[in-house]
């Protein structure tokens, strides 16, 4: 009782009060474990290079990512392609033609400098942010607070999503609609874009559903927060070094206070 | 002046006495610095310096992040996405504006309900909560509309949902709704002037921050006995009080880097715990989210703003006798604009002679279901208006409104409060005793 009480009073506190009671109607989200979780995590880069071609040989084809350049792809800790790499990568695809002489609608081969392009033909949402745009976790009893250790639960959701086609599929409004676990309402209009071994991965990684689905997954966490281990390292220094020039103003101020106080300095 | 004798600024060298003459600014930064001030001043007064550091934290990033913001509806939620990526230190600055913004009403809370236990707005102090008043509520309208630049799909639906409130005015709504969009739905319209606004409030903000100080430097601090300090003479009141530097600066500094790093700890480590992850959706006017849901300070006022549909009585009499002027939704509006109206009335409510809460018995219970009420609120606000919300809501919303306009009037007559300290220098005295009373040595004035 006076546990849920002061639940009850923290979520009213407004600690988290907005993003984790607003769940309504979720589906099942696994918790997988990511390297990038709690606030030591970082990224793998091998991970994130799998994840990149899940995402180019498969999710690409529908899905776009168009707050990316593909010079991030040499970003250190992100994927950190080398730089011959990132020009091959960039030149499988097609921009539109920004050139003085072209002609509305001129296409050209795309360059590092350019943004990933477009994709709207599948009508299907951009996945730069995704990993950040939904969230998969709301605990402890709504209260979000183990955001700390775990993340969102963006990547979790993602990977549940992919994970978590049942098979039944029922044809509604001019659409075929697939049964999915993760998914709020139980029924989404894509089709599953995995069943195993739809890539072959360099490191000899076995392509399975759920691997593939993770390494996508933790590829989508990078392309939603490329300075996420920039921001831990931020947020441990400030906190070092506050915590110093805490201690220091307590014992100055202590020191200030005592005569009056009557107190040893 | 009415303020507390205190020791005045003496020009010394010749450069100091020609300026003297001509602007008295050194003056006035000496008077403000060295203001006496109640040597019993117990942590929760510490949130004024956390509130104008928020302020200059708001406007410094703020700035900077114009530098690099686009206000137009094809482009800013990319904008915010290239401050995010692309601009050095982008996302830090990001980051600490969009947090910033939450601690910037943490200690707001906590400074207003602060005046409300200790009886900070009672005479003399009336204006300095007026203007306080007023502060928040540019506050409020400042971060609605900061919220909104990001374009997000909870930036463009909280800013329908909210600016339709005003369409909800009876006759004239529509038209205010259209002027302030600047057309008939938000639109690129809306997120240029909602800029234009955000960038300019913060500055009046500053302003009326500056005539808030002045007025409670008048009036001197309260203090948590609410005994005033005795003003008789200097000697008298130097009992009672010590200069603002250094002992309360290097009190609050401490307070503040306490909580900053808390505050740093949640921008490196879970920056978006407190937003939304639909603002990371780009605004689609042709999808509604499933939850519209106010940012996390808005939401007590947000259940207010719902609590009042037609199935209550006094929703239905207030139609009934205005002849259907005022409907649920224009009743919802008045209560919530009510809410803190009657807070800001509380000088005038309030009929006890007693300021502190502290020697108020019955009053202390009042206040603490009043804390618990606010948070209550804050929780319905954030459910969806349906089952059993709504009657707590309304609940919430009644007990807000009755604490302002019954029990604060009543308390006042029925209540029998407890002895106060005389002097500010005897409560003092009793949480630190005197060395002569208990060690036998004669006391050390301060050094
Ligand atoms: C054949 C085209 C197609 C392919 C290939 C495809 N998707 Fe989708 N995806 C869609 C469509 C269409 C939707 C919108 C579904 C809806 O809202 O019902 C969607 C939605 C999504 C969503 C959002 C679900 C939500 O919560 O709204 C995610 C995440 C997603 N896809 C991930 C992926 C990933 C990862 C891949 C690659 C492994 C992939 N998709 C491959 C068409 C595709
Ligand atoms: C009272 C002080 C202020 C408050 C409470 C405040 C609050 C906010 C909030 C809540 C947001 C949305 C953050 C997000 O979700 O991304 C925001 C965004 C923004 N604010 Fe402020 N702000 C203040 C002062 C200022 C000032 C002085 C400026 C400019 C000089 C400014 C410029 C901006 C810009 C450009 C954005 C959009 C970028 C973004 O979303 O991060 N703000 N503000």
């Amino acid at each position: 009782m006076i546990r849920q009480t002061t639940i009850a009073a923290l979520v009213a506190l407004g600690l988290g009060a907005g993003p984790a009671l607003a769940a309504g109607g979720a589906g099942y989200v696994k918790d997988y474990d990511f390297s990038f979780e709690g606030p030591f995590g970082t990224f793998d880069q091998m991970q994130l290079q799998r994840g990149l071609q899940v995402y180019t040989e498969i999710c690409s084809a529908c899905h776009g990512l168009k707050q990316l350049y593909f010079r991030n792809l040499g970003d250190s800790g992100g994927p950190d392609l080398p730089d011959d790499q990132v020009r091959a990568y960039a030149e499988f695809y097609e921009v539109p033609d920004d050139s003085d002489d072209a002609f509305p609608g001129d296409m050209r081969t795309a360059r590092p400098s350019d943004k990933f392009p477009e994709v709207t033909a599948a009508g299907a949402p951009d996945l730069s942010l995704m990993a950040k745009a939904r969230a998969g976790f709301h605990g402890p009893y709504g209260l979000g607070i183990n955001q700390f250790l775990k993340g969102m639960g963006g990547p979790e959701y993602i990977a549940s999503l992919l994970t978590g086609y049942t098979g039944e599929e029922k044809f509604e409004a001019g659409t075929v609609l697939y049964e999915n676990e993760a998914f709020p309402g139980g029924w989404i209009s894509m089709a599953p874009p995995l069943y195993g071994d739809d890539v072959t991965f360099a490191d000899g990684t076995e392509a399975t559903i759920e691997q593939q689905a993770k390494d996508l997954s933790a590829f989508l966490m990078w392309t939603a927060e490329p300075k996420m281990m920039a921001r831990k390292q931020m947020g441990f220094s400030s906190v070092i070094l506050l915590t110093l020039l805490s201690v220091l103003l307590y014992l100055t101020n202590k020191r200030l206070w005592a005569p009056v106080k009557r107190k040893q300095a | 002046m009415s303020g507390i004798p205190h020791d005045h600024y003496e020009p010394k060298s010749g450069f100091e006495k020609w300026l003297h003459r001509r602007l008295p600014i050194a003056s006035l930064a000496y008077d403000t610095l060295m203001i006496p001030t109640p040597k019993n001043l117990n942590w929760m007064w510490i949130w004024g310096i956390v509130l104008t550091f928020c302020l200059a934290l708001q406007i410094i990033t703020g700035i900077v992040l114009v530098m690099h913001y686009t206000p137009h509806v094809d482009m800013a939620f990319s904008s915010v996405e290239h401050i995010m990526r692309n601009v050095n230190g982008g996302w830090a600055i990001r980051y600490l504006h969009m947090n910033g913004a939450s601690l910037f009403f943490v200690a707001v809370y906590l400074h207003i309900f602060r005046g409300l236990y200790y009886g900070s707005y009672k005479a003399p102090r009336e204006v300095t909560w007026i203007i306080g008043m007023l502060i928040y509520l540019l506050m409020m309208g400042t971060a609605f509309m900061g919220y909104v630049l990001p374009w997000g799909q909870m930036s463009f639906w909280g800013a329908t949902v909210i600016t339709g409130l005003f369409g909800a005015i009876p006759g004239i709504g529509e038209a205010i709704q259209t002027w302030l969009l600047g057309g008939p739905a938000v639109g690129n319209a809306t997120l240029n002037r909602f800029l234009s606004l955000h960038y300019l409030l913060p500055f009046i903000i500053a302003a009326l921050v500056a005539v808030h100080i002045w007025a409670f430097h008048t009036t001197g601090n309260n203090n948590p006995t609410g005994v005033e300090v005795r003003r008789k003479s200097k000697a008298e009141a130097e009992k009672d009080t010590l200069p603002f530097w250094p002992y309360f600066v290097i009190k609050d500094l401490f307070a503040l880097a306490v909580i900053l790093l808390v505050f740093f700890a949640i921008v490196g480590f879970m920056p978006n715990y407190l937003g939304h992850p639909d603002n990371y959706i780009e605004a689609d006017p042709l999808v509604t989210p499933a939850h519209i849901v106010p940012e996390w300070y808005f939401l007590p006022f947000y259940a207010i703003l719902r609590a009042f549909d037609d199935s209550v009585w006094i929703v239905q009499f207030a139609g009934f006798i205005t002849g259907g002027i005022i409907d649920a939704k224009f009743f919802g509006v008045l209560a919530m604009f009510g809410s803190i109206l009657v807070m800001a009335l509380a000088p005038w409510l309030d009929t006890s002679s007693v300021r502190s809460g502290r020697y108020r018995p019955m009053f202390k219970w009042w206040f603490w279901l009043l804390i618990v009420d606010f948070m209550v609120l804050m929780w319905v606000g954030a459910m969806p208006a349906e089952g059993i919300y709504p009657y707590i809501a309304l609940i919430g919303s009644a007990y807000w409104f009755g604490y302002f306009l019954v029990i604060l009037p009543l308390l006042g007559v029925i209540e029998k409060p407890l002895p106060q300290p005389a002097t500010i220098e005897e409560d003092f005295n009793a949480h630190y005793p005197e060395k002569s009373e208990t060690a036998g040595t004669t006391p050390t004035p301060a050094e």
